[in-house]
């Protein structure tokens, strides 16, 4: 166990960008040898936990000393982005139990996995059409903007009940949300989806439709609750979680595939591998990287005090390649016992939506791979340009050829 | 082989289900439920699985004693 109590003298920043869009930065490999526990330094300059260890990360996500309230005073941020539109509510993901406990009981109904079976023909129509639309317009394409993007976006859209029609609208917000080039961007992105799904909530008062936020409309005339602040909320994560996270990992698992061409002939060769695929990708790709929770009582782990008050990072990348949990862990296989990777999280918070996003992945990634046996990389793969460190990672665009 | 959920830990995420289709399922509410007549898991190894998988650690499954 390396002294922790001391700040290393060459402190390693995160996050960082990735030099292979798949593999974690290799300026994190000074960390990824030190485990369960690092340290690490943000933006700003701030020293914070860096949990590296496959068994401490489950430990710790599952421990209710670690809030992940992000109005608290002191809560780390990545990110100056982030640091501006901390001061809103993020339902979900930025509240602790009981209110926690509250939003996500309202939610589970719709995101089941009975629910995420019951959704695949309708995803698969989805897709089938997004790819008959490319293949019809012909090679190459932009799988990002043609594809992957798409897919999620209608699928949300769908089940929320928001029109697909206005996707350009509130797909450019979500970016610039996430990715935008400054705090003040960000906070006018957020301030626009707010105003679209505030608009959009007071329609579907008067013509109610059958997705998920008229669900949430009819329970809030019931009951009272969701409030209106916490409705529009939901709404804002809903709209905007269902799709970025979802449209990267296609492109990002596209890419990745083509840079593996004997796992994609062993995947199109036996279809039955897909949803072993799919959990292994969510591994080694790891797209949502930096999990942030504050201590809010001292906790003793690993031979070591975190503090309250003290900043724990989640490094989802470094963890899901826990040497003593996966063997070769930088190697992609889809006949390893990928399940327990924590891609979607663990503990309360783990991602609402991963059956429907692990349904969308297998439709998708599946019906690609089958539909175009020659797909290949239109430019050569590291000129093609990808997602900053500070934000969920994936392919900016995907030229592509058949 | 005797099987607990908590269902006042569980969060609805269905690793559950997912895990060991044969055992579990969620209920109209989505929490975790044992499907009728596999209260006792049926012998089923993945079990255990499901237990491990459970973001909550909800799960809890007890041997009998012997």
């Amino acid at each position: 166990m390396p002294d922790l109590t001391t700040e290393p003298s060459q402190p390693v920043a995160f996050p960082q960008d990735r030099s292979c869009p798949y593999h974690p930065p290799t300026g994190y490999d000074p960390v990824r040898a030190t485990r369960p526990l690092a340290r690490v330094t943000l933006y700003d300059g701030r020293p914070v936990w860096l949990v590296t260890g496959h068994a401490l990360a489950r430990e710790l996500l599952t421990d209710p000393r670690l809030s992940t309230d992000r109005n608290r005073d002191g809560f780390p941020v990545t990110t100056p982005r982030f640091a501006a539109i901390r001061d809103r509510t993020t339902a979900l993901l930025g509240v602790d139990d009981p209110e926690h406990r509250t939003q996500r009981r309202m939610m589970i109904p719709s995101f089941t996995l009975k629910r995420a079976t019951e959704l695949r023909p309708q995803i698969q129509r989805t897709v089938d059409g997004l790819l008959d639309e490319m293949i019809a317009q012909g090679p190459p394409a932009d799988l990002v903007a043609a594809f992957a993007l798409p897919v999620p976006s209608m699928v949300i859209c769908a089940l929320l009940g928001v029109p697909y029609a206005d996707h350009e609208f509130f797909e450019e917000q979500s970016r610039l949300l996430l990715r935008g080039p400054s705090a003040a961007v960000a906070q006018d992105a957020r301030d626009r989806l707010e105003a679209y799904l505030s608009d959009l909530i007071d329609h579907k008062r008067k013509e109610p439709g059958d997705g998920v936020l008229d669900d949430l409309i009819q329970q809030q005339q019931r009951e009272g609750r969701p409030g209106r602040a916490e409705l529009l909320a939901l709404a804002v994560i809903l709209l905007v979680a269902g799709h970025e996270t979802t449209a990267n990992m296609i492109s990002l698992g596209t890419y990745t595939l083509l840079q593996h061409p004997d796992r994609l002939a062993e995947l199109r060769a036996d279809p039955a591998l897909l949803p072993a695929a799919v959990e292994e990708l969510m591994r080694l790709l790891s797209i949502a990287d930096g999990l942030l929770r504050q201590a809010t009582e001292d906790i003793e782990v690993a031979g070591t005090t975190i503090r309250a008050g003290d900043g724990v990072v989640f490094s989802t990348s470094v963890i899901n390649r826990d040497q003593d949990v996966y063997a070769a862990p930088d190697t992609l296989d889809f006949h390893r016992p990928a399940r327990h990777h924590i891609a979607f999280g663990f503990g309360i918070h783990q991602c609402l939506g991963q059956n429907l996003a692990r349904t969308e992945l297998e439709l998708a990634l599946g019906s690609l791979v089958q539909r175009l046996p020659t797909l290949r990389l239109a430019a050569p793969p590291e000129e093609i340009p990808f997602k900053p460190g500070d934000t969920i990672q994936g392919m900016l665009e995907l030229p592509v050829t058949w | 082989m005797r099987i607990d959920i908590d269902k006042n830990r569980c969060i609805g995420a269905g690793q559950c289900a997912l895990a060991a289709p044969g055992v579990f399922t969620q209920d109209d509410e989505g929490f975790s439920a044992l499907l009728p007549g596999r209260e006792d898991g049926g012998g089923d190894p993945m079990v255990r699985e499901a237990a491990r998988a459970c973001p909550v650690g909800a799960i809890s499954v007890t041997e009998p004693a012997k």
